[in-house]
């Protein structure tokens, strides 16, 4: 008989997330704007929610109980490292920067070898045109950099659906809202390529994946723990609502 | 997450196919049995602990690991169990020149523009990695630090503003692990977090020590608290006495090829046994350094008198070391006879792709690199000195060494290597062909900016001490990197080709 891993005192509880918008300040950076009209790529986006042009990461845009992603695919292998996500050289953007926020977007999966014929951002680019990332396992190992999960997002991407993930790849991921990471059952990059268009839809409970150029849909594990800090947009606005730190300086 | 499998008997002993035994051979080249007293199991033995159940009544107190220990007196709880999501004090935050802009950039936004951390003597800013390099973005990171430095009052800030002479800058350090350690940062019982992932080489002072990305660093800048899941622990016991050619990386790499790259996702990988207790610091280090390439989420090694005495030479602060309870529950159990492991490389691309040394002797070499917080520790250059020295020869690559930090180029220059006869590491380097010792930060580990001292930047084939060979990992995509033990190292520098080190050590 398994027995649950809960504490006896637990020191949150994974709650519904609220469908009307807290009173919290979102977690968003003031300083970095995500203007479509400046982006230099000429694809349709498939989005189904417009970002507004206030930049506002995007688990804080819309705290409602459904939330879906709508796009291209790309699809990556195995322990996809940071190194491959985004290589040493360039960590010298700092991403609170806008300006280099932006740049850093540009090379996202720059690193990957050869072997991945399709670019995730074209040459000269800022943007992708790929929403969605389709990983294997370990997604994400290797260093702690969050310019990792950052560049993902400030390329454009909005979630990653891999098999596993290293642990500070995925810890990041939910401190700063940058991409949704979401675990599959199954090994869906061997099932998917890159192109397919899909639809991730957040459901409390039963969140799925469906390939529209396939017809298949997946299952997608819960969130788990992090989910009250991601419904919550971020670790910052996380410890507001829990009374850690007080509401955002005037 | 712990495992939720209970096994039926208390024994899964593990195919010796997954567990790659089949590779250990009985080889005439060990030629003299060091297994010593009592017969230690020849098997690695995976043992999956049942499970633990949380008590009903909250009044009985479960056995703890020392990674629960540690994070329970950090949390103000009495009790912890694997799972728990609790907020945890830190002791210490480090950061560097390419996290440390980001994660203050944060603290502000969110804290305010005139916000003060919590407490500027418990931060360490340590600029390391992009440090000997025209990169403006770079030099620029490491200026923003010093702004931050002044502002906050950080206590302790080791900072350079010579670029052109590393020697003309006394507080500056180099790699930020090994001066964290050198400079009395880590103490047994503490939690310690860090912007860089090999934050948990620390756990070889018996301490909690994790990376940590910008946001999470942000926050803890303002609050000095963190939100942490309590890992379960996975339990390696290394038992027996070390071969005279043997080094922590071959022990680390031997258990990152067991258990895979995801092997320790989100566990402890708590180290014990007579090996351990035979390590010096720099060599818990080294195995304490890598568990990160295994997915852990923190190392961690039961201080003993050797913790003690290295932490008391380097600072007065108090602390509490901390012990695994007998009835603790650890999530899966392994046993390594270390007398029987022979040295092995991480071939290219991932560190668990493990191949003994011996069995790579045809793969042709263009460069071989020594250094950073893995394998540029004093006593890693001292290994590869005594390798050179004993072969007499010469190197036949282009042979690079990288001190981690000032203290340790200074022992490169002024410790005399054991049975030389008095000369010094560099003597012996120099006598070898190898490229002079260059001035101390992470180097070319991480690949870095193009001007990056020992970068590759070429498809080459490279020997290396430190702790990734992913693709790209040191500059070029189609760089091969086959990672090492500074004795490895040495003996294939010395050939020209990936070289068992007992060619020249016995």
């Amino acid at each position: 008989m398994a027995a649950s891993l809960q504490s006896a005192n637990p020191t949150f509880s994974r709650t519904l997330a609220s469908p009307s918008r807290s009173s919290f300040a979102p977690f968003r950076s003031p300083f970095v704007r995500f203007d479509t009209a400046s982006a230099s790529f000429n694809y349709k986006p498939l989005v189904s929610r417009e970002a507004s042009s206030a930049f506002v990461t995007r688990s804080a845009a819309e705290p409602q109980e459904r939330k879906t992603f709508h796009g291209l695919c790309y699809v990556v292998g195995d322990n996809i490292d940071t190194d491959q996500i985004i290589p040493a050289e360039f960590l010298t953007l700092v991403p609170s920067n806008p300006e280099e926020y932006e740049k850093l977007g540009s090379y996202a999966l720059i690193g990957l070898p050869a072997a991945y014929k399709e670019r995730f951002v074209q040459p000269g680019e800022t943007k992708t045109k790929y929403s969605i990332i389709i990983g294997g396992e370990n997604f994400g190992c290797g260093s702690s950099r969050e310019h990792a999960p950052v560049c993902l997002g400030a390329a454009g991407a909005k979630a990653v659906v891999a098999q596993s993930y290293a642990r500070i790849f995925f810890r990041n991921s939910v401190a700063t809202g940058e991409i949704y990471p979401l675990d599959s059952e199954v090994r869906v990059c061997d099932e998917c390529k890159t192109g397919d268009v899909a639809t991730v839809e957040l459901r409390e409970g039963d969140s799925i994946l469906i390939n529209h150029t396939t017809g298949k849909e997946y299952k997608l594990k819960p969130i788990g723990d992090a989910g009250p800090v991601i419904d919550a947009g971020g670790i910052f606005a996380y410890a507001r609502k829990a009374g850690m730190i007080p509401s955002a300086a005037a | 997450m712990a495992s939720s499998v209970i096994s039926s008997s208390p024994f899964v002993c593990k195919s010796s196919k997954d567990l790659g035994l089949s590779s250990f051979p009985k080889s005439s080249q060990i030629s003299v049995n060091r297994c010593q007293k009592k017969s230690i199991s020849r098997k690695i033995v995976s043992v999956m602990a049942p499970q633990r159940s949380s008590s009903t009544t909250g009044s009985v107190k479960t056995g703890m690991t020392m990674t629960e220990k540690i994070l329970a007196k950090a949390s103000e709880k009495s009790q912890v169990v694997p799972g728990d999501n609790i907020w945890v004090n830190v002791d210490v935050l480090m950061t560097h020149d390419v996290c440390g802009p980001g994660a203050f950039g944060i603290f502000k936004r969110e804290f305010g523009e005139k916000a003060k951390v919590w407490d500027p003597e418990k931060i360490v800013v340590i600029p390391d990695h992009y440090i000997f390099t025209t990169d403006k973005r770079a030099n620029r990171n490491v200026d923003i630090m010093r702004e931050h430095c002044r502002e906050q009052n950080i206590k302790y800030f080791y900072d350079i503003t010579d670029l052109g002479d590393f020697r003309a800058n006394p507080d500056y350090k180099g790699v930020c692990h090994v001066a964290l350690a050198q400079e009395g940062h880590c103490r047994p019982g503490e939690v310690l977090l860090g912007t860089d992932s090999h934050t948990c080489t620390a756990g070889a002072f018996g301490q909690f020590a994790t990376g940590i990305g910008n946001t999470d660093a942000g926050f803890v800048l303002g609050t000095g608290k963190i939100l942490l899941k309590v890992p379960p622990t996975m339990r390696f016991i290394l038992d027996g006495e070390m071969p005279s050619y043997l080094q922590a990386k071959d022990l680390i790499l031997q258990i990152i090829g067991e258990i895979s790259v995801a092997g320790a996702t989100y566990k402890t990988m708590e180290f014990s046994g007579t090996t351990i207790e035979s390590l010096t610091m720099e060599e818990r280090m080294t195995l304490c350094n890598m568990v990160v390439e295994a997915g852990g989420k923190n190392g961690v090694i039961p201080p003993d008198a050797t913790t003690f005495n290295y932490v008391e030479n380097r600072t007065s602060v108090p602390f509490e070391p901390v012990y695994s309870d007998g009835n603790a529950s650890f999530v899966a159990d392994y046993r390594f006879d270390v007398s029987k492991l022979e040295p092995v490389v991480a071939k290219p691309h991932s560190p668990d792709n493990r191949a003994l040394a011996r069995e790579c002797k045809d793969v042709k070499i263009d460069r071989v690199y020594i250094g950073s917080c893995t394998g540029g520790k004093t006593e890693d250059f001292v290994a590869a000195a005594k390798l050179f020295h004993a072969s007499g020869k010469k190197v036949k690559v282009p042979t690079f060494l990288v001190p981690a930090t000032q203290k340790v180029w200074m022992d490169v220059y002024a410790l005399p290597v054991p049975g030389s006869g008095g000369k010094t590491c560099a003597q012996i380097f120099e006598e070898a062909g190898c490229d002079t010792p260059t001035s101390p930060s992470c180097g070319a580990c991480l690949g870095g900016p193009a001007d990056t001292y020992a970068r590759l930047n070429e498809p080459q084939v490279c020997v290396s001490t430190t702790n990734r060979n992913f693709p790209g990992r040191m500059g070029h995509k189609e760089g091969q990197i086959y990672l090492a033990s500074p004795y490895t190292a040495a003996a294939s520098a010395l050939t020209g080709h990936v070289t068992d080190p007992r060619e020249f050590l016995q």
